[in-house]
């Protein structure tokens, strides 16, 4: 099974230790893991703002970049969303069609491909999961608060391997963190608004840690937490399926 | 374009205020979820409800036209409006010819999107909205914020003062039940001395010619059922081909609504009273050209639940006004710029494209995926700010190069290292404005994999 590793531009960037957990945590499960040089981004910055067209050379670098392997395994429900949903808009190679279909998350990964049952991690605090909006509704990583469809979602059992962790009850078990790429620029009071809502709901579950599939909700988040002055710490689910046991 | 973000950041000011709104429509979201979750089958009856709609839209001609037949042939008098100045002129000739002066007028938001208040009062008539949310904002002369609770915008302390200017109520009053009791006698007055009785429609049956109208007042029922003349408005996405297509839209829309298995009255009207007389106005107002749009048609699934107004954590965080529009929300946000693209441009993005409208929707109408849509007609029509697409236009070379991308990586890393924070933190920083940038690590992953992995 050859995999390749995508890491998004941002956590390339600002997050590298992401990018790390995620390697290591995919060789320690005896994963071959390549990191295809030269990667860059999948586009969905452009694209959200409705610049799709701008972001067709981006789109087929990645295409160029990943071809040529069985999967190609992201820290990021959101990216992984952005190829398999929007790459429409190129030509529907036999590359592209595959890409579109083997584009996966970590945990999409993990539970799916590696059928995962348990993981030697321990990590213990009071967890808060935030439930980033397009693995949960748009790759159904998880039933979501709106449908009528028991199951529980994928970061949920896969934090529940992972000896110590106490998953905090939240008030709201999906809401959205405000983040929504460029629109945490174009709407900067709502969107910090709704991230220090969302902050309150953990803080007054007692989390100490939150924990998502998406770094870019995390960014957001902890960009307000710091500005607080809160102890709350956030972190990759990644990093915290890698911990040492 | 930053109109929304412009009202909402207006809105936010206000915290406390911000907060019993967004709270206020998460209890209606919450009572929805229990209704909803309540039913074992609830996912297959919005499967099976969009596929009706789906069905329904794609032979429109033909089921409009079977309702117009049955309609005639129950003694109905069936009209046609190409937009909304037509329907507001048919609608005032029907009074006319009825000598009706006095009008009690249900909730009906296409009366709403007509202006058909306005364009009455001009012509010197009467028109009492009998919905208490909606009599609430026709008394303080606003819109109103939300399609189905047109006044959750407004405190009861406020409403208590309202009625105290308008109705005379006791000063100081705020018991929700003193002031419904005082609308009611207030309104009583208006429903037995009406000429006219105006309604909307929630559904429309081919089958049977009749219009069903949906209320929890039943004050749609007082008007038509007083008098003489009633006049049902209803845009040409209200049909439902047979009347046991019925049962699954009711069961649908109260859930989705308030949460309630479902609405106090359920009325269906089929032909006039003894002696009366009953008129239905057909509205197309652009709805046509939004069914020629593949991409965007499905909108008309819309049955008006205001779902997805409740889930929306803009909406619930930013007020129906801060969208301007008729239909606030995200389906008023995938409506309007196909009414006026170049107004409501700012709309789509008014969304983090989380999705939960789409979810939420007993219809199943793809609300976010269309907003993703909207934002790349508004793009290619030259409607975003020249800097935001300079912007965008910039990131696309990058992205499409690694070695561009290698270059501008380090120096937004070492922008955030090393600047002062006067330089990073000043106003065109909308990030930080209320948010950190995340600390710049000394290297990239790419810069560490070639570290510590490249043997491999
Ligand atoms: S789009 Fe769906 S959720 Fe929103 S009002 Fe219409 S039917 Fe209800």
């Amino acid at each position: 099974m050859k995999i390749a590793l995508f890491i998004p531009c941002y956590i390339d960037q600002f997050y590298p230790q992401v990018g790390i957990a995620t390697l290591e945590l995919l060789e320690k499960l005896g994963c071959t893991v390549h990191f295809p040089e030269g990667q860059t981004c999948c586009g969905q910055p452009m694209a959200n703002t409705g610049c799709e067209r701008d972001a067709i050379p981006t789109y087929e670098h990645y295409v160029k970049t990943f071809s040529g392997y069985d999967y190609v395994v992201t820290p990021s429900g959101s990216c992984a969303y952005h190829v398999r949903k929007h790459y429409d808009i190129i030509e529907q190679t036999g590359a592209v069609q595959h890409l579109r279909k083997r584009t996966l998350d970590l945990s999409e990964f993990l539970l799916d491909v590696l059928k995962v049952e348990h993981l030697d991690a321990c990590f213990p605090a009071k967890v808060g999961l935030h439930q980033s909006c397009h693995g949960l509704r748009g790759l159904r990583l998880g039933p979501g608060s709106e449908r009528n469809l028991n199951a529980p979602s994928a970061l949920h059992t896969l934090l529940s391997m992972v000896e110590g962790v106490e998953i905090a009850e939240l008030e709201r078990a999906d809401e959205c963190c405000g983040f929504g790429g460029t629109f945490a620029i174009n709407e900067p009071d709502i969107s910090a608004k709704m991230g220090k809502d969302r902050i309150a709901d953990h803080a007054r579950a007692g989390v100490e840690v939150i924990t998502a599939g998406d770094m870019s909700c995390l960014m957001h988040l902890e960009g307000l937490l710091r500005r607080q002055g809160s102890p709350i710490q956030v972190k990759h689910i990644a990093e915290i399926l890698n911990t040492k046991a | 374009m930053k109109e929304h973000a412009t009202k909402a950041a207006a809105f936010i000011q206000d915290e406390a205020r911000t907060n019993w709104h967004d709270e206020s429509l998460w209890f209606v979201r919450s009572k929805r979820d229990k209704a909803a979750h309540g039913i074992p089958e609830w996912e297959q009856l919005r499967e099976l409800a969009s596929q009706i709609k789906d069905h329904t839209l794609s032979h429109l001609d033909e089921y409009l036209e079977a309702f117009e037949a049955k309609a005639k042939e129950n003694g109905v008098t069936v009209h046609w409006a190409a937009d909304a100045a037509e329907h507001n002129r048919i609608v005032h000739s029907i009074l006319q010819e009825h000598n009706a002066r006095r009008i009690v007028k249900s909730k009906s938001m296409l009366t709403e999107e007509c202006g058909l208040n306005e364009y009455l009062e001009e012509q010197d008539m009467e028109v009492i909205d009998t919905d208490l949310g909606e009599r609430i904002i026709q008394l303080k002369e606003e819109p109103p914020s939300h399609i189905v609770m047109p006044a959750i915008h407004l405190k009861k302390e406020e409403v208590g003062e309202l009625f105290h200017q308008k109705l005379q109520t006791k000063k100081g009053a705020t018991d929700p039940q003193y002031l419904t009791e005082a609308a009611r006698q207030h309104l009583r007055q208006s429903f037995l001395q009406a000429d006219a009785a105006i309604t909307g429609v929630n559904f429309a049956i081919a089958e049977t010619g009749g219009v069903v109208v949906c209320t929890n007042e039943g004050n749609a029922d007082m008007g038509t059922h007083l008098a003489p003349l009633q006049i049902h408005c209803m845009g040409i996405e209200k049909i439902l081909p047979k009347a046991e297509h019925l049962g699954v839209f009711t069961r649908l829309l109260a859930r989705s609504a308030t949460g309630q298995p479902s609405t106090i009255f359920t009325s269906h009207h089929h032909k006039a009273k003894e002696g009366g007389a009953m008129h239905i106005v057909i509205v197309d107002n652009g709805r046509t050209t939004q069914l020629g749009r593949p991409d965007f048609r499905n909108s008309l699934k819309c049955i008006r639940c205001g779902a997805c107004m409740n889930t929306c954590p803009i909406y619930r965080r930013s007020g129906g006004h801060s969208y301007d529009s008729t239909v606030p929300g995200p389906i008023g946000s995938i409506l309007t710029p196909g009414i006026d693209l170049k107004k409501y441009s700012g709309l789509p993005f008014a969304s983090t494209l989380c999705g939960s409208c789409s979810d939420v929707c007993p219809v199943k109408i793809d609300i976010h995926e269309q907003l993703y849509k909207w934002r790349q007609i508004i793009a290619e029509e030259g409607h975003l700010p020249t800097a935001k697409k300079q912007s965008m236009v910039m990131a696309g070379k990058v992205l499409s190069r690694p070695g561009w991308y290698k270059m501008a990586g380090k120096s937004a890393r070492w922008v955030t290292r090393w600047l002062p924070r006067p330089l990073i933190y000043n106003p065109l920083n909308t990030w930080g404005k209320a948010r950190e940038l995340p600390e710049a690590p000394k290297e990239s992953f790419q810069e560490w994999y070639r570290k510590n992995r490249s043997a491999s």
